[in-house]
């Protein structure tokens, strides 16, 4: 007796599959019964009637699918298990989610970093096409490159001649300071002279005027906080500054200040190039042998850096080949290239005229600091976890009794896993954006947040997820693998080769731990070294002037009477340039028809007579320049490294000639004396060869203040001699040792970051340490009793609960000092001017984990080695 | 008022698996209700309303014993909560209140003109 077969079947597909076995049950009662009353052919149609009635909202199984909901509600319950877990075992929680979060910190704040070392510049739009044009050529059979420094007709050349290749070509000026002053405000900012299509191939972010602004010679370009500080709110287009009250200029435009991380931050006006051609009609006249200004150029959207610059390279030879003053040099065969704008923050120092990538390591150095110290944050988690497993191992042989698969366990220890690591990355969160402030700070940048762009939002899920499987697979992995059987007989022990792997982690973060410290100890102890090298000058209460306007030259002499009068000032010279920095190299000299140069140039500075005593150089033969010997001005006084490089018997004395171009000059000087070498460049390199002379444009003036004077007592005073000989200019001054200081921002950063970081990472490593002998002391509490018991001092189980963590440090202090001095050895070659990596850092890093370790160690062990052993094993 | 929604279909199968008690599955529900109120129920009706009643918590049920006159499948028994307890009572209530409502003049009905 059966219904017909299609309206079952028709049933069948469309029944909800929870009611289908129970409503088929009542049509087949009903159809059985109708058979026996009413006959077979009306029942079937009866039946065929109640099938269509059924057809109906509520009885149909919903399209989207209903089996979902069975997994959701094993989720839940997964993350409720999970949730029951951490509340039950509150300490062990918060050094797993704290250990964690501070990990995922750090490596937020070094991601931020990283991408903000990466991002330089990118804020100009036309980022991948713009370049700086530099120059190379060949030297004693060594190929240069790395000149910044052009010649003045390059300019026409590459416009005239080559412009096809290029959109924009800007010649620029350096950076320089200048007074802006309208009717009664005056401020002192930088700037540069710059091309009329700078505004547009950097993209200025214009708030007022257009980026045509430079077009008309007389124009300036000014920032924002330059137009708030002349002009508060007004629109500043069309008013007239004055610079350095001498020229007047219209504001044509103002833009907004470029951000830290670009190469021009800080330059707060642009004025044209054409301006300062027309002004100094000395540039005009300016051949190829003269290199004193800057070309940036943007190439043709369609081409490559690499097509372009072989279309550019011969450049100069092409124009110099037919010059006879510029013959001598066709053999250094000169090229010109062009520097990519990404690689001019990372990639762009040049060492003997060899591009240096120098800094770009040490961004990928720090981020791989972030990964190790994230990785130490992710082995506590897995150590923890699975140290803790035999706690979890019932439940375990339980839910795999019932009849969880291997997969399901491996998807609930995850989702307990992620749950952790949720909860850390909103700490974590809550940590970056407390300390960015303080960050910023420390490594000089400007780093916000990026709250708004949906990058950070990605890559944060990314960093979650690879963070969760990372930290929650080893446990899920390993808790996952238990034997039911004997899990649940209750004689599950984890055997003598379980704890390898947490020993193994262990070591590995210690190794890297100490590593860290020896790194930090290494880099500290060179930066230390470096700060105490003798300098050959007295940096202490020297001022340095930058002589802004003429008027300096032209009230020099009541400038120096008043200065002198004041009483604060005892010594007055002018100069070149500072003496925290080289400005000019030259080459051209010679003794007796040999060539002095030997395929390097030397420092130069011109100096006043005064110039030695005043910032107190120290002669090791010979005399200084005089004013009453009017030979001197054929006189030069050279450094130590300059006489031991031209290797005469006898140095004071010697005759040498000066042959060079861009100076006219063509006579013979003589050596007065020999100094001690003054660091005037980077403290890490070895001192130049530098020649000093009489001669020359002196852009700067040197002051010494009166010895046993403070600067706070001097200052005024000074200050107000200025404000009286030339009240146009605001007094702008510089401290030598303000300026020798900021020589070591770069390294101090760094020394202050790697410090940081290897305290955290010790503090991480520590957390995991301190979990794990909590759960050892707790696991082994019934043994402590029994021992106890039987006579062991507190001593003894002290000693028996640390061995083992002891032993683990040592051997990752054995692992660590090899590696570690491997790669200082590497890095501390860059610098010239070392220290040795000594014996004693390696030691005391050593020790110091050491201790930390036994410290850690020793709350745990002792507070299980004095309990009363009446408790322990009164336990179950 | 909307305190306890039940329609008068959904009013007839509640009290009937009251009535039946241990007894109510679908097709006794059906069959007592088409005698005692002799009308006409559809398989689909009837199963519509259990559902309904049953997600609105009046209704609970539990899978019973399979027959052989049933194919195997296993009978779906049906009882009354606590809940549709009271919205009987309160359907019942409202009727009673009305009923007593109605003024005696108003239900003497006029035989004739």
């Amino acid at each position: 007796m059966k219904p017909p077969k299609f309206p079952l079947r028709f049933f069948r597909w469309f029944c909800h599959p929870k009611l289908r076995d129970s409503i088929e049950g009542d049509l087949m009662e009903l159809y059985g019964e109708r058979v026996k009353e009413l006959g077979k052919r009306k029942a079937d149609l009866k039946f065929t009637t109640d099938v269509l009635l059924l057809f109906r909202k509520g009885i149909i199984k919903p399209t989207e699918g209903y089996k979902n909901l069975n997994t959701y509600g094993m989720y839940k319950s997964y993350f409720k298990i999970g949730w029951r877990n951490l509340i039950k075992n509150k300490g062990y929680s918060l050094i797993n989610i704290g250990g964690l979060a501070l990990g995922m910190a750090v490596a937020m704040i070094i991601g931020l970093w990283v991408f903000d070392e990466l991002s330089f510049n990118k804020y100009h739009q036309n980022y991948s096409r713009i370049a700086q044009v530099m120059k190379g050529g060949k030297f004693e059979g060594k190929h240069y490159v790395g000149q910044m420094s052009l010649p003045y007709p390059l300019i026409d050349q590459l416009k005239n001649n080559y412009g096809a290749n290029f959109k924009h070509v800007v010649p620029a000026s350096w950076k320089s300071d200048g007074v802006l002053s309208i009717q009664d405000r005056k401020i002192s900012k930088t700037g540069m002279f710059i091309g009329e299509d700078a505004p547009e191939m950097l993209t200025f972010k214009m708030i007022y005027g257009t980026w045509k602004g430079l077009k008309d010679m007389n124009s300036i370009m000014i920032s924002e906080s330059t137009a708030e500080a002349l002009f508060g709110d007004k629109d500043p287009i069309n008013q007239i500054i004055k610079i350095n009250s001498e020229k007047e200029a219209t504001v044509t435009g103002v833009y907004k200040d470029f951000p830290k991380n670009t190469t021009f931050y800080g330059v707060q006006f642009f004025r044209p190039w054409e301006f300062l051609v027309n002004d100094g009609a000395w540039i005009k006249e300016q051949g190829w042998d003269n290199h004193f200004l800057g070309i940036y150029a943007e190439i043709q959207p369609q081409a490559t850096f690499e097509s372009t610059a072989a279309n550019i390279v011969d450049a100069e030879v092409s124009a110099i080949k037919d010059l006879a003053y510029m013959k001598d040099e066709l053999k250094y065969n000169y090229e010109i290239l062009l520097l990519p704008m990404s690689d001019w923050h990372l990639r762009a120092t040049f060492k003997e005229g060899v591009l240096q990538s120098g800094p770009e390591q040490l961004v990928w150095f720090i981020g791989s600091i972030g990964v190790f110290v994230l990785l130490l944050a992710c082995i506590n988690f897995m150590n923890l976890s699975t140290a803790r497993s035999e706690k979890r191992a019932k439940e375990v042989g339980i839910r795999k009794a019932i009849g969880s698969i291997r997969g399901q366990l491996v998807s609930q220890f995850l989702s307990e896993s992620f749950l952790v690591v949720v909860f850390a990355f909103i700490i974590a969160i809550v940590f970056v954006v407390t300390s960015l402030p303080w960050f910023n700070e420390l490594s000089g940048k400007e780093m916000n947040m990026p709250w708004a762009q949906p990058w950070f939002w990605i890559s944060s899920f990314i960093f979650l997820l690879t963070t969760g499987l990372l930290a929650g697979s080893y446990p899920a992995l390993y808790l996952s693998s238990f034997k039911p059987v004997s899990v649940l007989k209750g004689v599950f022990r984890a055997g003598r080769f379980a704890s390898i792997p947490r020993r193994v982690l262990v070591v590995v973060q210690f190794t890297v731990s100490v590593m860290l410290i020896i790194c930090t100890g290494v880099i500290y102890n060179q930066l230390v070294f470096v700060k105490n090298r003798p300098v050959g000058y007295q940096r202490e209460g020297l001022l340095m002037l930058p002589k802004k306007s003429d008027v300096f030259n032209k009230k020099a002499e009541a400038l120096r009477a008043e200065l002198k009068n004041s009483g604060a000032v005892t010594e007055i010279a002018e100069s070149g340039g500072t003496v925290t920095s080289v400005w000019s190299n030259n080459g051209g000299f010679s003794s007796g028809g040999k060539n002095l140069d030997q395929g390097r140039s030397y420092a130069t500075l011109g100096v006043s007579h005064d110039f030695g005593k005043t910032v107190g150089w120290q002669f090791i033969e010979g005399r200084d320049f005089s004013k009453e010997i009017a030979s001197d001005s054929s006189g030069f006084v050279i450094n130590e490294a300059a006489a031991k490089f031209m290797g005469f018997k006898n140095t004071t004395g010697q005759i040498i000639h000066w042959k060079n171009g861009p100076w006219r000059m063509d006579r013979d000087f003589v050596i007065l004396g020999v100094i001690k070498d003054m660091v005037m460049a980077s403290p890490f390199e070895q001192v130049e060869p530098t020649i000093y002379f009489t001669m020359g444009w002196k852009s700067w003036l040197m002051l010494r203040v009166t010895p046993g004077m403070s600067m706070q007592e001097a200052l005024p005073k000074i200050e107000k001699v200025f404000n009286n000989v030339i009240p146009d200019i605001p007094f702008d001054y510089k401290f030598a040792n303000a300026e020798y200081a900021a020589k070591f921002s770069t390294e101090d950063q760094i020394g202050k970051l790697a410090a940081v970081f290897a305290v955290l990472a010790i503090v991480i490593s520590c957390l995991g340490l301190f979990g794990l002998a909590s759960f050892v002391a707790e696991q082994r509490t019934k043994e402590i009793g029994v021992r106890k018991v039987l006579g062991a001092s507190v001593a003894n189980l002290w000693k028996m609960l640390s061995t083992e963590f002891v032993i683990l440090v040592i051997l990752s202090c054995v692992i660590a000092a090899p590696l570690s001095y491997y790669i200082l050895y590497n890095g501390i070659q860059q610098y010239e001017y070392k220290t040795e990596i000594s014996w004693w850092i390696f030691v005391a890093a050593g020790f110091g984990a050491l201790l930390i370790t036994l410290l850690t160690v020793s709350y745990q062990s002792i507070k299980a080695a004095i309990a009363n052993p009446i408790n322990s094993l009164r336990t179950e | 008022m909307k305190k306890y929604q039940l329609g008068e279909f959904e009013e007839v199968v509640l009290l009937t698996v009251g009535v039946l008690y241990k007894d109510a599955y679908g097709v006794s529900i059906k069959k007592d209700i088409e005698t005692r109120l002799s009308r006409n129920v559809s398989v689909g009706a009837l199963q519509t309303a259990l559902r309904r009643l049953e997600d609105k918590g009046y209704l609970t049920s539990y899978d019973g014993e399979a027959t052989e006159e049933r194919a195997g499948r296993p009978k779906r028994y049906f009882q009354i909560t606590a809940l549709g307890k009271k919205a009987l009572e309160y359907t019942k209530s409202t009727r009673d209140e009305l009923w007593s409502a109605i003024p005696k003049v108003a239900l003497r009905l006029v035989v004739g003109n």
